[in-house]
């Protein structure tokens, strides 16, 4: 079987074989599940206020894929969102912008007319989102399709199936060939780690992406009944950062799927900070899928501003 | 506040608010359901080892005050023995509650006295205070069944000191059992942490406790000593250093008083190769670094396999340069103030000596307050047996970092103490955990976690540790007359 050199040189046997692979992975350290949800936790009391509160509001809006993610989703729709990731917040144009909008990709073109002349990327989900039950070549033509109309960024599903089999080389290569697939457009690789289940597989998992290309991994689809927490998050990251300090290689994370209210937000925030540090601190580096938790973002901030609630009529709808 | 790498992302000052509790100029002793002075009017300050402010006057038990709390609670102990214990139930039960209503009173007054992180007084300490009430109020009215056979009779007049570390709940570890079963209490809290005993006989007076039942006689060890030796208490309960509690043994000695003794330790934390890391580093920051090491069954000694040991030790100083040192009254503080003067003197010799026999030191950049009793986290690494900081208890944030090659080695070190209070045990290899802690001499052992208290569970000591259990149906054993 042919392998092309993983993305870590400093690691390039591991990905030689399926059988280097397997014990690669599962020579990971193990992760004791109740320790790292009391570790999650009692990073979820940490009390965010005041001027502490206003920075990471502002950074959790700017760090916001703001998706939809329907069958129902229509040009007028996605127009409307990409109107919202540029100016969040109409009354206040000191409000950043969103990080991207996150589109279908038969979506991707409307969706670059929306926010054009904008910062605002836009993402598309491919390789046969959400569950990934496709052959390789539909969905390498599918991040095609979604790359040559413009997408910034492309958000993969993993063959949770093959994963789940043990068989991790072919879910190594085909987030390689993707990758290839996705040519200048930042990669995210989606875990589904509600399919996942345990934290052994997320944390095999996030090395799994990585060695293989990934620019950013994410938790979940959306589209399950477990999708990001805390405790996953702070297990994607302890990943992230133990793959720079042996590759010196970067990778970004996203937790994805129900975080939908500024103090959620916050609290990723805090994990972030307490477990990589400042170097993830910023868009490129982190963000959040998410549709309904920038409104909430907009009304708390809002609240810092003025002192008082408004109410769901002064946030878009959008 | 002293996060070492100044981050985008600093937290503004988030206090927890003085004004929910109310500490009054002065306070007396409280002898059979009433607050009094002292006999020779001696009084002392309590003051907060954060600021090193005062906080109050405290009334200080003398030989006259503690015989007069004697025979008060000698006379409580007729009727309150002869209730129903669904009767006595109902009063324990009524205090878990009211120490549930207070308990944000009761937090930030126990950080203030004690110098504690809030965060551990309301989400450790206090929560536990109230479970350890409910329990034991579970257990009034089924002494019968408890294994001590038909009918077990309570001792009488229970005697018990307790140290500054936890203050309300080492209160809780005497008085709940105690009550549960019948007895009356005399109860001395620790010289540098009175108030929350004294705010806890408020809440006896809240209940409709009957006069006598508890009483509480601040003072130093002369007090602590006057109520271990007289002659009418019948049970003698202790927390606190070992010394203490062999001058306490040596007391009671000869006479008919039952004994137990919850002394100092040096709990081996041993981390193997195979151990899921991440948790493993926690669990060392919260087996040394919780309550500022100020913990008898602290995780004092990291026992680390020599092949993950450059690995965890670097995880490990990334993970404490992240601790947040200072004002213990801010909801996002890891690390408060150490109790006293006296212990943060200990401590620093401790350190020293440590420094002096050839260990390497190593703390994160971190700036102490200018004022109260600070000591920064500190490990001490190239650590052996033959160590002072290997032995001694230093009951302080101060971790020696020791290695092994194999499981015999490392149960070998551990064992290798005078003490025998608490172990932990990091391996995702469930056989190797249950092989390890059956060789253990360690009262209390912990896998794949540290410094978890529940009070079903037993607690207690091997060897120098103490003797007798707190906590669980083994706990009732202390103040039940099964001799």
């Amino acid at each position: 079987m042919p392998t092309t050199a993983n993305a870590a040189p400093a690691l390039a046997d591991v990905t030689t074989s399926d059988s280097t692979l397997r014990r690669f992975l599962h020579g990971l350290p193990g992760v004791d599940a109740v320790g790292l949800e009391a570790r999650a936790a009692s990073l979820g009391t940490r009390s965010i206020k005041t001027t502490a509160k206003a920075y990471a509001i502002d950074l959790a809006i700017s760090m916001v894929d703001l998706t939809t993610l329907e069958g129902a989703d229509t040009p007028g729709k996605v127009r409307a969102l990409g109107a919202k990731a540029v100016h969040p917040d109409p009354t206040d144009r000191t409000t950043p912008a969103t990080a991207a909008v996150c589109v279908y990709p038969d979506m991707v073109a409307t969706a670059k007319e929306a926010v054009a002349g904008s910062a605002v990327k836009v993402a598309s989900v491919a390789t046969a989102f959400p569950a990934g039950r496709a052959p390789l070549g539909v969905k390498l033509a599918d991040v095609r399709e979604a790359v040559a109309a413009g997408a910034d960024e492309i958000d993969m599903v993993i063959d949770r199936g093959a994963f789940l089999a043990g068989r991790y080389l072919k879910v190594y290569e085909e987030i390689r060939a993707v990758k290839e697939a996705s040519g200048a457009a930042r990669l995210k690789v989606i875990f589904e780690t509600g399919e996942l289940s345990t934290y052994d597989n997320i944390r095999r998992a996030s090395w799994l992406g990585m060695l293989a290309g990934a620019d950013f991994i994410k938790t979940s689809t959306g589209k399950v009944a477990v999708n990001a927490t805390p405790a996953n998050t702070l297990l994607m990251l302890e990943a992230v950062r133990d793959f720079r300090a042996q590759t010196g290689i970067q990778v970004g994370v996203k937790p994805a799927g129900g975080i939908r209210t500024s103090k959620d937000a916050i609290k990723f925030l805090v994990l972030v900070n307490e477990t990589v540090g400042e170097d993830w601190l910023d868009n490129h580096w982190f963000r959040f899928g998410a549709s309904s938790l920038l409104n909430d973002l907009l009304m708390q901030r809002q609240k810092l501003a003025t002192g008082r609630y408004s109410g769901p009529d002064y946030v878009t709808v959008d | 506040m002293a996060s070492p790498k100044a981050s985008a992302f600093e937290y503004a000052p988030a206090p927890e608010s003085r004004s929910v509790v109310d500490i009054a100029p002065s306070y007396g002793l409280f002898i059979d359901g009433e607050f009094t002075e002292a006999a020779d009017g001696r009084v002392f300050k309590s003051i907060s080892p954060s600021t090193e402010e005062v906080l109050s006057e405290v009334a200080q038990a003398g030989e006259a005050d503690v015989d007069r709390a004697v025979r008060a609670a000698r006379k409580a102990f007729e009727k309150w023995s002869a209730l129903p214990g669904s009767e006595r139930a109902k009063y324990l039960f009524r205090i878990a509650r009211i120490v549930q209503e207070r308990s944000r009173e009761l937090a930030v007054l126990e950080t203030l006295d004690n110098g504690k992180p809030i965060k551990e007084t309301r989400d450790a300490d206090l929560p536990l205070v109230a479970a350890h009430f409910f329990y034991y109020a579970g257990w009034a009215d089924k002494l019968d069944h408890a294994g001590f056979g038909p009918s077990p009779k309570p001792l009488g007049v229970a005697g018990q000191v307790i140290p500054w570390n936890f203050p309300l709940l080492m209160l809780a570890w005497k008085i709940a059992p105690a009550l549960a079963t019948g007895n009356t209490v005399v109860l001395k809290p620790a010289e540098t942490t009175p108030l929350s005993a004294l705010f806890f006989a408020d809440i006896c007076r809240q209940a409709g406790l009957p006069r006598g039942v508890v009483n509480v006689l601040p003072g130093y060890g002369d007090t602590g000593a006057a109520v271990v030796a007289h002659p009418d208490v019948n049970k003698v309960a202790f927390t606190g250093s070992t010394a203490v509690g062999k001058e306490i043994a040596r007391t009671v000695a000869g006479t008919r008083k039952k004994l137990t003794l919850e002394l100092g330790g040096k709990g081996a934390n041993i981390v193997f190769d195979d151990a899921p890391v991440d948790q493993a580093v926690e669990g060392i920051v919260t087996g040394i670094f919780f309550n500022q090491g100020q913990v008898c069954c602290a995780g004092s000694r990291l026992l680390v396999q020599e092949s993950i040991h450059d690995e965890l030790l670097d995880s490990l100083k990334r993970r404490l340069s992240t601790l947040r040192l200072g004002d213990p009254l801010d909801k996002n503080t890891d690390i408060g103030a150490i109790n006293s003067a006296e212990q943060l003197a200990r401590i620093t010799a401790l350190a020293e000596q440590g420094e002096a026999e050839g260990a390497e030191r190593w703390s994160p950049a971190c700036e102490l307050p200018s004022s109260g009793y600070w000591f920064a986290p500190t490990l001490f690494t190239n650590v052996t047996q033959a160590h002072t900081i290997a032995r001694d208890e230093i009951f302080g944030p101060v971790l020696s970092v020791l290695t092994f090659r194999t499981p015999e080695e490392a149960v070998a070190k551990a064992n290798n103490t005078q003490y025998g209070l608490s172990a932990g045990i990091w391996t995702e290899k469930g056989s190797r955990i249950l092989a390890v802690a059956n060789k253990l001499r360690a009262g209390v052992v912990w896998s794949n976690t540290f410094n978890k208290f529940d009070p079903t569970s037993p607690f207690g000591g091997y060897k120098e540790s103490g003797f007798g259990r707190e906590g669980g149906r083994h706990g009732l054993e202390a103040y039940l007359d099964v001799r």
